[in-house]
């Protein structure tokens, strides 16, 4: 593929923790702790992990909304990451980002067409036509009436204020998104429109997207590649499909295994690997492997030795000492597919061109 | 045919400043002990309110509720106050979505038992706190009399939802109410409470009402499911009529609007149209009829004009819509056919 739009190296991102008086530094939260992934043109990554595992914060400081503690951001090859707010201002103009809850990322007193036009403000720039009419012709390709211009937020749905955020990130034709949870809190219905949409001005536009979710059902739906985290750490990154049909880390495997499917007669003869207990504290994480304290393939290498991202298959890296056999998980099959089509061997089939 | 919970033809509606809301319109179903009923449906549905009538949670001064809810040999709607907390607790019990609000944060998760427990029997303290950590032990919390005198800042969302599951299940109650019980948690932690949920009803026969508006789960844990619309049942039947032989538009719909993981992305989604409808001023006709894309099929304007009535298509399968079986039969192959066709990589094999 083309040269990556954004590429990620090792990034790191640790909040100190702080005591006493003096606000003496104890520790750190290592929220993001060693993530290398990178998107291309027209490319969707999909950042998946659970709650509190650091793709949030990732996000975040991949735009540099966050300052990295350390690692390497490059943008269209340009190395971003000591760059200072100021200098960031004409950049923000290539990256933007889409956030998860449509109520409380949309100012309530400004009406929708001053939160789609802001960007214009910020960067001073003037559109050909002026703001407005560039801000209604926005409107109208994300499926908001133009005419709804004056309204305020609470006159619409969750689904229409969705639209109005990814409208305010795409008015400067970005080039690439960062959408932290873009689904994840609108109703099954109106998630499939606005899942709909975002694949539209993709094409449209040509964006590189990265899409942050806990839904693996959506990440698998709309990405090209998919990288997994656990506890601030990359464990494994491949393409969709190989990531969904033959998992390599333990973590991954039993994450997928945990995911119901809409299908009765699937979910009577699945086989579902119970991880045990919590995730531990990313300020106190496990020695060796952090994810060895929950994983069923664990041996005393694991807790000394901490596992290295290694590519076991063209694009598919994974960081594990002991990863899965290269067979095809049994993916659940819909009843009506035959019983025949499960058994598909995926590494010998073509792969399908993205 | 009488079975354990049986709710039938239930109305509720509230008194806003803005107008009267039906939350609920003619809401029928019924579970037997050790089965689970789903309630799906999108917010607004109605769904939460129907739980919440159940428990008997509902402000009596702004809440007109009429129809029935026979618990066994009780009739919920009307009880006094004293007869539904005598119910509450011992015979049915509630698992809400949120466990962090649920439970105290200044007391002892230990103590939060305890105090459940001695609502409905007069077992000493010691007895009760013993109880109470057998069932944290149940429930899976390990290290349970440790555990039992920590406060829920100190537990992570797993294990206070095992806590919320432990309180309901404290004086063995009939019947469990588990509203969105997984929603705010990882699917790791999803995995294992839907497990541990399964393992005590098939241990103690519990009836539950599983609220919940994610498919995968319906399709792991119910026996039957009823979907619920503009604060209607709009289709009822076992869990394979609704995953396989759905009747209605909207279910179709539902059905189909749902990325899958063994999905491959050449598939484009086919959402519903449109939003859910405000409950205060409800379309005449079918509530469904301004989202469905096949009233054309409907001769007149039946759809426009006339409610549909839950009628069974089949036994045990009732549906809310005009379009004649024929149609339904049509549309419906041709809506799931476009559904099951999503891999071209596996119909190669």
């Amino acid at each position: 593929m083309s040269d990556p739009i954004l590429r990620v190296t090792d990034l790191q991102k640790y909040f100190p923790i702080t005591k006493g008086l003096l606000r003496r530094h104890v520790g750190d939260v290592k929220a993001v702790d060693g993530v290398s992934v990178e998107v291309s043109e027209r490319e969707t990554l999909g950042l998946v992990g659970e709650s509190g595992c650091g793709k949030s914060t990732a996000g975040r400081a991949m735009l540099k909304l966050l300052e990295p503690t350390g690692g390497r951001i490059e943008f269209e090859g340009r190395d971003i990451t000591g760059l200072s707010r100021r200098q960031m201002v004409p950049l923000r103009r290539e990256m933007q980002m889409i956030f998860q809850d449509p109520y409380n990322s949309l100012n309530p007193r400004h009406t929708v067409g001053t939160i789609i036009g802001a960007p214009f403000d910020v960067q001073g720039v003037t559109p050909p036509g002026g703001v407005k009419s560039a801000v209604q012709d926005i409107m109208e390709r994300v499926g908001l009436n133009p005419e709804h211009y004056n309204r305020y937020p609470n006159e619409f749905s969750g689904g229409q204020r969705q639209r109005v955020g990814i409208a305010r990130a795409v008015v400067l034709r970005p080039k690439v998104i960062v959408a932290d949870e873009p689904v994840s809190a609108l109703d099954v219905s109106i998630q499939a429109q606005v899942v709909n949409l975002l694949e539209d001005i993709q094409d449209e536009f040509g964006l590189s997207y990265i899409v942050i979710a806990h839904d693996l059902s959506v990440v698998r739906h709309i990405s090209d590649r998919v990288a997994v985290m656990y506890l601030g750490h990359l464990v494994e990154s491949a393409s969709a499909d190989d990531l969904y049909l033959m998992p390599r880390h333990p973590y991954t495997t039993a994450l997928l295994s945990a995911v119901p499917t809409p299908d009765p007669d699937v979910e009577k003869h699945r086989a579902r690997i119970l991880l045990t207990g919590d995730l531990p504290s990313p300020s106190n994480p496990p020695s060796g492997c952090v994810f060895r304290t929950r994983c069923f393939k664990a041996q005393d290498r694991c807790a000394t030795e901490v596992p290295v991202l290694r590519e076991l298959a063209t694009g598919h890296t994974v960081a594990c000492h002991f990863p899965m056999e290269a067979v095809s998980v049994a993916v659940p099959t819909p009843h009506t597919r035959s019983a025949a089509a499960t058994d598909t061997d995926v590494s010998d089939s073509p792969h399908l061109p993205h | 045919m009488s079975r354990f919970l049986e709710v039938e033809d239930l109305k509720v509606s509230f008194t806003t400043e803005d107008g009267v809301v039906q939350a609920v319109d003619g809401v029928s179903f019924g579970v037997d002990k050790g089965e689970t009923i789903a309630i799906v449906g999108e917010s607004g549905s109605g769904k939460s309110v129907t739980s919440a009538s159940i428990m008997g949670l509902h402000n009596r001064r702004t809440t007109k509720i009429t129809g029935s809810i026979r618990l066994g040999d009780d009739e919920i709607v009307g009880s006094s106050d004293s007869r539904l907390r005598e119910l509450r607790g011992k015979r049915m019990a509630m698992i809400f979505q949120d466990p962090l609000s649920s439970l105290h944060p200044f007391f002892t998760i230990g103590k939060q038992l305890v105090e459940a427990l001695q609502v409905h029997s007069d077992l000493n303290k010691s007895d009760a706190r013993t109880k109470a950590v057998e069932m944290l032990d149940k429930v899976g919390i390990p290290n349970a009399a440790k555990r039992a005198g920590e406060y829920p800042h100190q537990l992570s969302g797993g294990m206070r939802q095992r806590v919320m599951i432990a309180m309901a299940l404290m004086n063995d109650p009939d019947l469990i109410i588990a509203d969105e019980p997984t929603t705010a948690l990882d699917v790791t932690v999803q995995a294992q409470i839907i497990d541990l949920l399964k393992t005590l009803q098939r241990e103690f026969g519990t009836a539950i009402v599983l609220i919940t508006h994610d498919l995968g789960v319906v399709a792991e844990t119910a026996d039957t499911v009823a979907v619920m619309y503009g604060g209607r049942v709009v289709e009822r039947g076992t869990v394979r009529d609704i995953f396989y032989r759905p009747q209605m538009p909207y279910t179709w719909g539902l059905l189909s609007s749902l990325p899958r993981l063994d999905d491959l992305r050449t598939a484009r989604l086919d959402p519903i149209p449109g939003s859910p409808p405000s409950l205060i001023n409800l379309p005449a006709g079918c509530v469904f009829r301004p989202r469905c894309q096949y009233h054309q099929f409907v001769d007149g304007d039946l759809c426009e004009t006339t409610r549909p009535p839950l009628d069974e298509v089949a036994g045990g399968h009732s549906i809310r819509c005009h379009l004649s079986a024929h149609e339904r039969e049509r549309l419906g192959t041709e809506r799931l056919n476009v559904m099951t066709v999503t891999s071209p990589l596996k119909e190669g094999a």
